[in-house]
């Protein structure tokens, strides 16, 4: 039996993108040398988003998105298709790079893109921009803009969509 | 159980499609500045190359190394292989040492498979007697989708494979996975160089197909086949299945001139292929490494567990 729990709504994902997207600006003063790179899959659709709302209240930025399937540290652990791709639509050597991400969880993923990113250059700075924090780090990894706290069981799953973010309770872990 | 790449037929279609994808994949990771990955980081590729070859086991080599596996090969002439040691020693010793994948490539159709039987490591084929060279398969097929901007359906797409079909482990293994594909394979060589039963459409005449195909695969033609009485001399064969010139004006603009290397020119090549915007012999050489990474991969790295 699964249970379904909307605890962000449409507007409430608008918001805090918003919210995210100013602190981004005032935090790098301005937007001059950012870059957001959306993590595969779940963070392109939000890296678009905070995109047009950085260009709306500031300038626009480069928006591209990293690929970390083959750096991730579980491969031969599951099966893995890497279906998607990296796109770095301009130099990073001088840039800060905002990695951007739906849900930060165990910091895995996030440690696998700092090293997908490294091999596009040296970044002066990555800047991490999540919506969803919902804690279980097992790595010393954490976010620099934040949409949410959503302390969280490891047993529920988090659904995020730019409909609202969905907490599922008992969903069966392959 | 241990996954292999041992021929398409064993592969299967479901397979081959999420290869295809991979190596779009993996064509993509080789275009970024770094085209170096981590995934197979501790993972160990031998190279096992009883018979000549360069490209093939250079590119096996360079995949492996774009994956962070660390490579070993073995080459016939530097081996004990020459001091008398058995096939199967050598697989045993090596296997010894902590190998994870063998590649293996043997004059002798079916070693591959042996080889399997001899150590729990995966076995990846890269040529094994007329029977089969799946990886140049997989990386034909691959350039033909991207070439043609398809999907995995190649329904509409002709193709012309010319030459020794009967000897040539590509020609039976691109035909394969062409025709598992959807696309129409039709072999063009003399009658003796045609294989004796086949369900594939076939043709003595290049010239009744040459402007019609979509891609024309021209194969390498064995010089020791000529003079063995079994193909007029080497004249009298680049007269009728050659490229040169009249034929490379009748193919389409938009078709695909392969080749699986190494060319012999002046005997199935009597043009320069550089030359013509159809070709595609350079790509084919660039995929094969992107197309060997998506296999190793498949193998190595996605702990041996079927989706």
């Amino acid at each position: 039996m699964t249970h379904r729990k909307q605890v962000l709504g449409p507007e409430d994902v608008r918001r805090a993108v918003t919210r995210m997207a100013h602190e981004i600006i005032e935090r790098n003063r301005g937007v001059d040398d950012v870059v957001l790179l959306g993590m595969q899959r779940g963070g392109v659709w939000l890296a678009q988003l905070l995109g047009s709302e950085i260009a709306r209240i500031a300038s626009a930025v480069p928006i591209g998105t990293i690929d970390v399937s083959l750096h991730r540290d579980d491969i031969g652990m599951r099966p893995v298709t890497p279906g998607t791709s990296s796109d770095v639509p301009t130099e990073i050597q001088e840039s800060t790079v905002v990695l951007v991400d739906d849900v930060l969880y165990t910091g895995r993923t996030v440690r696998a893109a700092l090293d997908a990113v490294s091999d596009f250059g040296r970044p002066r700075a990555i800047q991490l921009a999540v919506l969803i924090d919902r804690g279980h780090r097992e790595l010393p990894i954490r976010p620099d803009f934040i949409g949410k706290n959503l302390p969280t069981s490891s047993e529920e799953e988090v659904e995020v969509t730019p409909d609202g973010v969905t907490i599922i309770e008992g969903v069966d872990k392959p | 159980m241990t996954l292999h790449f041992r021929s398409i037929e064993e592969v299967g279609t479901e397979r081959i499609h999420r290869l295809l994808d991979l190596t779009e994949h993996m064509a993509a990771v080789g275009r970024r500045p770094n085209p170096k990955v981590p995934a197979l980081r501790g993972k160990t590729v031998c190279n096992l190359f009883f018979e000549d070859s360069t490209r093939t086991r250079m590119s096996f080599d360079l995949a492996a190394k774009r994956l962070s596996a660390d490579t070993m090969t073995l080459a016939v002439s530097s081996s004990s292989v020459n001091k008398g040691e058995s096939l199967r020693d050598t697989v045993e010793t090596l296997d010894a040492m902590g190998v994870d994948a063998f590649v293996v490539r043997h004059r002798t159709s079916g070693v591959p498979w042996q080889v399997a039987s001899w150590t729990p490591a995966a076995v990846v084929n890269a040529g094994d007697g007329w029977h089969a060279h799946p990886t140049q398969a997989l990386l034909d097929a691959y350039t033909i989708r991207h070439r043609r901007g398809l999907t995995n359906d190649f329904s509409g797409i002709r193709v012309a494979i010319v030459g020794d079909i009967r000897h040539s482990r590509v020609a039976r293994s691109t035909t394969e996975i062409l025709q598992l594909l959807g696309a129409e394979v039709i072999h063009v060589a003399p009658r003796t160089l045609l294989p004796p039963t086949s369900d594939v459409a076939t043709t003595t005449h290049l010239d009744d197909v040459i402007s019609e195909v979509d891609v024309l695969y021209m194969l390498r033609m064995q010089r020791e086949r000529m003079g063995a009485g079994i193909v007029p001399d080497g004249g009298e064969y680049s007269r009728r299945f050659a490229l040169d010139e009249r034929r490379a004006a009748a193919l389409r603009s938009d078709a695909l001139l392969m080749h699986p290397g190494p060319m012999n020119r002046g005997v199935e090549m009597m043009v320069d292929p550089t030359e013509l915007q159809q070709s595609t012999i350079l790509d084919q050489v660039t995929n094969g490494i992107a197309a060997r990474m998506a296999v190793l991969f498949d193998l190595l790295g996605s702990g041996g567990i079927e989706e």
